[in-house]
């Protein structure tokens, strides 16, 4: 006869099984069975946090700076509801998630029971699939097909609901099997003739430029080491998405910076003039294409995604290939390497007009800003962060609106995963528990989380559980006292009318620090900065850094509402001459 | 739009919209309609009707056909977000026009008249395949299958005859000849 688990037990069994390290929860009413089992499962550390979406949060930055799924354990009715925003993120910006949550017993479904929501119904359309475990029987296999679901094909989250009887009744543990073949939802589809067209359209274009996104860091640091020797074997230039930082050397002359709204002058302008895009794991988000009408008109596009449902969705592609990253990839390499030798010597009078078109519009360096000695420019915080950090290895978190722009735009990544921010959902609030999450991956590593003053507060109460581990994130404030992003738009858009952007009654950040047990710092004056960065690199606890910077800047260069690529905004002077009107103003 | 504050964009050129029918076969388990249907109004794609029903027991296999309007483009993205959903198995689409694919809808309806206009009533409906379910010395409940517009001009052109209530279902769909859809 065989041993005989509990649900509770049979949770824990898969989480050792899928090589679970760390989950990170809250728990409940209809969850504490689980939790009572954890005493037993030592190689499972639970990381306790103080609100379920702070939990939802660090699983992602964990996800995305580790590449393993990241799990969270969370109560039934409000323990789910607080985990949404975080597996909506998760579902926008494919980052793997297992998302555990308890509920009412069985027989209480339906009856508007204590802490009763309709989980699975309210989790239904941002998870890439959920179970409500009715049957103690299912639970082993359903566990384990959840992760396969969250990690194969394009990641995504996944719900797990198990009712509290469930997890009192007993039944054998299976183990695990995987699976090769995967229910047709994850698959190379391309084919050598794919390869081979690319291989030709590679070959004939005059003005190519590859344009590559998160996909590449789904695909594992493999995919990145392939995509540069790609870009240095064909010797096109390259631009990157927001959530595509990092896959390419930022400090490298064929990297571009950037594109999209806030993205730099020769990356959109190279977007809307070239004649091959070859768009690597992007899926051309609204932010990126501005005006799709107008998005580069004369162009040959080919799109690489994992994902059969990214092509074609919003932009029509010629030549679409479905696969993985890292495969796709390799067989254009083997390709190319057979077919053309020295490809990018050969190929190097062929688009050398197009490297004086894009060193012309690099020329406008449209990353520039206006210094001040009295005020600490946002774009020079974060210029000081990274000569200071450069050499550390740092993953960098962020929160969302200008701070994150200027981090996007200002701090340099030379490798992938060392970049978390939320891109597709624009969460406020993510940096920092993402930064929990991530310091628990890479305990030994700097992890600085870029935020604003008015995101940060949305998830502050995670400082609590940064102090409860020893976890020594740094929480760099780029402090307005504005919503910034929200200003922006409202001083160009909206004739200066800032409604409700200006937070009146911030709290002390120092003294807040010190309540929580961490470190405050605050930096005021340009002059000071340095020190200031330093002394908090060298402080071994976690950290919260106050920057009062220049409450009135802006983030430029913007693609202005409602306008192609190739007509932006760069700074303060050009704006008077490009007032945004009419149409423009619909388009944020 | 000019004067809109919205926060994105304003819409693009418009496409024509054609009428497909989607037929998906799904694992049939719970919540698995709220699934499909769910991705449709969460899109913003139309449903105009919807069939569902196992057809295999042993396989536990539910059928759910579908009639749709959208651009191509837009009907292209609902079968590729369709198949991405973990118990689809697989998802056909026709084009309401396709002389291969027999479309059906059968609809019931009650009649409440004199004698006189209930068999007129039942001569109307001749075309399509009438049942007559149930019958007293005032009524009749009869039932046909046709196409949609065929329905519905049949609702309209009866009333004269006592029609007083109309239950039809959403279309079902079958390719002819030997070939199974794969």
């Amino acid at each position: 006869m065989p041993k005989l688990y509990s649900g509770a037990e049979i949770v824990f069994k898969c989480l050792e099984d899928q090589n679970v390290s760390h989950i990170f929860g809250y728990p409940g009413g209809a969850v504490l069975p689980i939790y009572d089992e954890l005493k037993n499962f030592n190689s499972i550390k639970h990381i306790l946090v103080r609100h379920e979406q702070g939990a939802g949060h660090a699983a992602e930055g964990y996800a995305r700076s580790s590449g393993k799924p990241g799990v969270l354990l969370v109560t039934s009715g409000p323990g789910a509801t607080n985990a949404v925003t975080a597996l909506t993120d998760a579902y926008m910006d494919s980052v793997p998630l297992v998302c555990i949550t308890g509920q009412v017993p069985t027989h209480l479904i339906g009856t508007d029971a204590f802490q009763e929501c309709d989980t699975t119904g309210i989790t239904r359309p941002c998870t890439k699939h959920n179970w409500l475990v009715k049957d103690i029987n299912d639970l082993p296999e359903i566990m384990h097909k959840a992760f396969e679901v969250a990690t194969t094909g394009r990641p995504g989250p996944v719900l797990v609901d198990i009712p509290k009887d469930i997890q009192f009744q007993k039944t054998k543990y299976k183990n695990y099997q995987k699976v090769k073949k995967l229910n047709g939802k994850s698959h190379d589809n391309f084919s050598q003739k794919n390869i081979d067209d690319l291989i030709g359209l590679i070959s004939k274009a005059k003005k190519p430029i590859f344009y590559t996104g998160g996909g590449v860091v789904n695909s594992g640091p493999k995919a990145s080491e392939l995509l540069r020797e790609l870009v240095y074997a064909t010797g096109f230039p390259i631009t990157s998405t927001l959530q595509g930082l990092g896959c390419f050397p930022a400090d490298d002359n064929q990297f571009l910076g950037m594109l999209g709204m806030h993205g730099t002058y020769e990356a959109n302008n190279a977007m809307y003039s070239c004649d091959l895009m070859i768009n690597i794991g992007a899926r051309f988000d609204d932010r990126i294409t501005g005006k799709i009408d107008e998005f580069s008109p004369k162009s040959k596009k080919v799109h690489i995604d994992i994902d059969p449902s990214s092509i074609n969705k919003n932009v029509k592609v010629d030549l679409p290939i479905v696969g993985d990253i890292k495969s796709v990839l390799t067989s254009t390499l083997k390709t190319l390497k057979k077919s053309k030798k020295n490809f990018s010597k050969s190929n190097k009078h062929q688009i050398s007009n197009w490297w004086e078109k894009i060193q012309k519009w690099r020329s406008k360096r449209s990353l520039d800003y206006i210094g001040s000695d009295e005020t600490i420019k946002p774009q020079y915080a974060i210029e000081r962060l990274y000569e200071l950090t450069k050499d550390r290895d740092a993953y960098i978190t962020t929160e969302v609106g200008q701070h994150q722009m200027w981090a996007a735009q200002h701090y340099k990544f030379n490798k992938p995963n060392r970049w978390m921010t939320s891109g597709g959902l624009g969460t406020m609030g993510y940096g920092l528990p993402a930064a929990v999450g991530v310091q628990i991956a890479h305990p030994k590593k700097l992890v600085v989380d870029i935020a604003g003053e008015a995101s940060v507060l949305m998830t502050m109460q995670e400082m609590s559980t940064a102090v409860q581990y020893n976890l020594p994130i740094k929480i760099f404030i780029l402090n307005n006292e504005y919503m910034g992003m929200v200003r922006q738009w409202q001083e160009l858009l909206h004739d200066k009318n800032y409604s409700e952007s200006y937070t009146a009654a911030l709290p002390d950040f120092v003294k807040m620090a010190e309540a929580y047990g961490c470190v405050g710092i605050r930096a005021k004056t340009p002059e000071e900065l340095d020190d200031k960065i330093i002394e908090m690199l060298n402080t071994d606890r976690p950290v919260i850094f106050d920057c009062l910077v220049d409450k009135q800047e802006n983030c430029f260069p913007m693609i202005p509402s409602g306008k192609p690529h190739n007509q932006m905004l760069l700074g303060p002077k050009d704006q008077k001459e490009k007032k945004i009107t009419g149409k423009g103003r619909t388009l944020v | 739009m000019v004067n809109s504050k919205s926060a994105y964009s304003v819409a693009g050129k418009k496409q024509k919209n054609d009428t497909h029918i989607i037929v998906v076969w799904v694992d049939n388990e719970a919540g698995v309609l709220a699934r499909v249907v769910g991705l449709f109004s969460g899109r913003g794609y139309n449903i105009e009707s919807l069939a569902v029903a196992e057809v295999d027991q042993k396989e536990n296999i539910s059928r759910i056909t579908i009639v749709t309007t959208g651009t191509p483009q837009v009907v292209d993205q609902i079968k590729l977000q369709l198949k991405k959903l973990v118990p689809v198995h697989k998802v056909a689409d026709f084009k309401r026009e396709d002389k291969n694919v027999i479309f059906k809808e059968m609809a019931l309806f009650k009649f409440v008249a004199n004698s006189e206009k209930l068999i007129k009533a039942f001569k109307a409906c001749k075309n399509f395949n009438p049942v007559v379910l149930d019958e007293t010395k005032k009524s009749k409940v009869i039932q046909i299958t046709a196409l949609r517009r065929e329905i519905d001009k049949m609702s309209k052109n009866l009333t004269k005859f006592g029609l007083v209530s109309v239950s039809r279902t959403g279309a079902v769909a079958m390719t002819r000849g030997s070939d199974v859809f794969k």
